[in-house]
């Protein structure tokens, strides 16, 4: 592990935790975020041109696509920033992908703290892609795989060594081997679909040609729970994604947002059976666990903290929507949002000392980060002036924000900012309009 | 002798006159019967000339009853027309973030229930909706509770529960996409469907 980078990475949470604490100095309610944040030093890392191991057209081609691939990959994270190429001293294409071959000089003399060599072969319709990670200033390898598969894979291959870059660097898979699901309209009906952590590969998974919303991933990816009024109604749906199972949760009233106890096959939901809209625990089968919540009025949007123990949720029971913490051992329930009148949608970081959430002030629909771990903090405001942004949902990692924005002016669409809220930008562009993004955690990476 | 004869003559006219005269009168008496069994023939005419008209009058009558009931019937299916699309298109309305019932919401809502009352064979679904300046699924719990609050107090003026479902549908389906207070205020509602 590089100095350097610690260094940055230290440097970029420092910067965090400036932007997030509580400005005393002025009246604004909220904390700024500032795009161009000097604080977020990036970790420059290069990316030349991969070596055609044959040297053959086909070679060469398939290269450049998968340089392009991992270019895109590492920029998504946010913490790394690729060297423009036209600042290059050396050419490993020609002059050698291995370590012995490699000048760290060369790469050092242009503040390239990491170098990725990829080589490429292709024989008998099979790619073999051959990718090293270095540090350039303790000169060492710190990754190498060696890939193999059929052409039209080199994309999942690059993601894959993307995840290995990740997590020689953070301890963390990142949100490379991750999936997506959301909700996009197909012919004016809301749809569920699952793609690649960047949306790349829309796959539609409901046909119920009816509103459909709120996908929900169990934490190892194999049921997927959404809402959907196929049956006239708001109720539940539960689809195992890899075996051909299904359950309905539709009890009288409402049954919506639906979310899963990490490791577990139990997810919280609220329900309207009683006539008041409260939250239980339910089995995977649907059956009643617990009631969570006991109040007049509204108990919706639960979200469980990452080991487990608490769950988060909206309630009107101070007579406008807020949120909740419940310790579910303890069944303490605390207040975690004081400003404005209508704060919604709880997301916890994965490392459960944050938590994003929606708030409207002024008619104005941004998203907010909260410090769950200091005391009741100064929540720091992520989104300003750029249309409405709901939806927030966190990579398995915490580098990332996902949510949805019609800042556009194109009707609602996905967008992806840094966990200080930086690097806001559209996550791709598919027709009718998503929301509801959620990413999946790791699905391919076991330790 | 001419003067005899001239005599003669007067005379046997005279008399011939008179013979002419009795025969007269006695064809007058006959006549008269005739005349009486004309006018029996005139009355019976009359009489069935009477009926005819009364008849008439009496179909005209009839007509009429029956054009009045046919016109009653169609106000009547009009009116009943009118109140069922009243009841249906008559949505009622909420405040911002809100699931109280305003007094106009329970004016509107007390008609409702003697429309139901008056036509006891329906069932109906209320439907609760919020505007767009809401996150999805907090609005979905706000519009379940809207519908539940109209259904609530429909149970209270007497509606067997069992007549009325609710669904929720949020800020799903909006009346009017329009981004201002009034597209907004008449999306906040609750809105009844027949089963």
């Amino acid at each position: 592990m590089t100095r350097r980078f610690l260094l940055s990475a230290v440097l970029f949470m420092l910067a965090g935790l400036f932007f997030m604490a509580p400005d005393r100095l002025t009246a604004a309610p909220y904390d700024t975020i500032q795009v161009s944040n000097p604080f977020l030093n990036k970790t420059p890392i290069a990316l030349p041109a991969f070596k055609a191991l044959t040297g053959s057209p086909a070679e060469m081609k398939i290269g450049a696509d998968a340089r392009d691939i991992l270019e895109s990959g590492l920029a998504f994270t946010g913490y790394l920033k690729p060297v423009n190429p036209n600042a290059f001293l050396a050419d490993p294409s020609k002059t050698g992908i291995q370590m012995s071959q490699i000048k760290f000089s060369d790469w050092t003399g242009i503040g390239a703290e990491l170098l990725v060599t990829g080589g490429i072969e292709e024989k008998d319709g099979q790619v073999k892609l051959e990718m090293r990670l270095f540090d350039t200033f303790n000169t060492q390898l710190l990754k190498g795989k060696v890939y193999t598969g059929p052409p039209d894979q080199v994309r999942r291959m690059i993601h894959l060594f993307c995840a290995e870059v990740s997590h020689a660097l953070t301890g963390s898979w990142g949100v490379f081997a991750s999936k997506l699901a959301f909700v996009s309209t197909v012919d004016g009906n809301k749809e569920i679909f699952v793609s690649d952590f960047d949306g790349h590969n829309p796959t539609r998974i409901t046909r119920h040609k009816n509103i459909s919303l709120s996908p929900a991933w169990s934490s190892d990816g194999q049921w997927l729970a959404y809402v959907t009024y196929a049956g006239g109604k708001p109720d539940i749906y539960i689809r195992g994604l890899e075996q051909d199972q299904s359950t309905v949760i539709n009890r009288e009233g409402m049954n919506i947002t639906p979310a899963w106890m990490p490791g577990k096959e139990v997810l919280a939901a609220a329900l309207s059976f009683s006539g008041n809209q409260e939250i239980y625990l339910l089995t995977r089968k649907g059956e009643m666990i617990t009631k969570v919540t006991s109040s007049w009025g509204i108990n919706v949007s639960p979200q469980f903290s990452p080991d487990g123990g608490k769950l988060a949720f909206v309630s009107n029971r101070s007579g406008n929507p807020q949120i909740y913490i419940k310790d579910l051992t303890s069944s303490e329930v605390n207040r975690v949002t004081f400003q404005g009148k209508y704060n919604t949608s709880p997301a916890w970081s994965p490392d459960g000392k944050k938590m994003v959430y929606v708030g409207i002030e002024k008619n104005r629909i941004d998203l907010y980060l909260i410090r769950l771990d200091k005391g009741p903090g100064m929540p720091v405001q992520l989104t300003r002036d750029q249309g409405d942004n709901e939806d927030p949902a966190w990579s398995p990692d915490g580098n990332l924000i996902i949510f949805t924005s019609t800042r556009d002016g194109q009707g609602p669409g996905l967008f992806v900012m840094t966990a200080a809220g930086t690097d806001q930008r559209r996550l791709m562009k598919m027709p009718g309009r998503q929301t509801q993004p959620r990413w999946s955690k790791p699905m391919t990476y076991k330790e | 002798m001419n003067r005899q004869l001239g005599l003669y003559l007067l005379m046997a006219v005279l008399v011939a006159g008179l013979f002419l005269t009795a025969s007269c009168a006695k064809k007058t008496v006959v006549s008269d019967g005739t005349t009486i069994e004309d006018q029996t023939q005139t009355a019976a005419e009359a009489a069935a000339a009477e009926a005819a008209r009364k008849a008439e009058l009496e179909r005209i009558r009839q007509q009429e009853l029956q054009e009045e009931a046919a016109r009653k019937l169609a106000m009547e299916q009009a009116r009943t027309e009118a109140a069922k699309t009243r009841f249906l298109n008559q949505n009622i309305h909420f405040e911002y973030d809100s699931s109280q019932l305003t007094d106009t919401a329970r004016e509107l809502l007390r008609e409702k229930a003697d429309w139901l009352k008056a036509n006891p064979e329906h069932s109906i679904v209320i439907e609760g909706h919020c505007d767009e300046r809401g996150t999805t699924e907090y609005n979905l719990a706000l519009g379940d509770r809207r519908a539940t609050a109209a259904k609530q107090y429909l149970q209270d003026l007497g509606i067997e529960s069992f007549r009325m479902t609710t669904v929720s549908y949020g800020e799903e389906r909006p009346l009017d996409p329009g981004q201002n207070e009034m597209a907004y205020s008449k999306n906040r509602r609750a809105q009844f469907v027949l089963k």
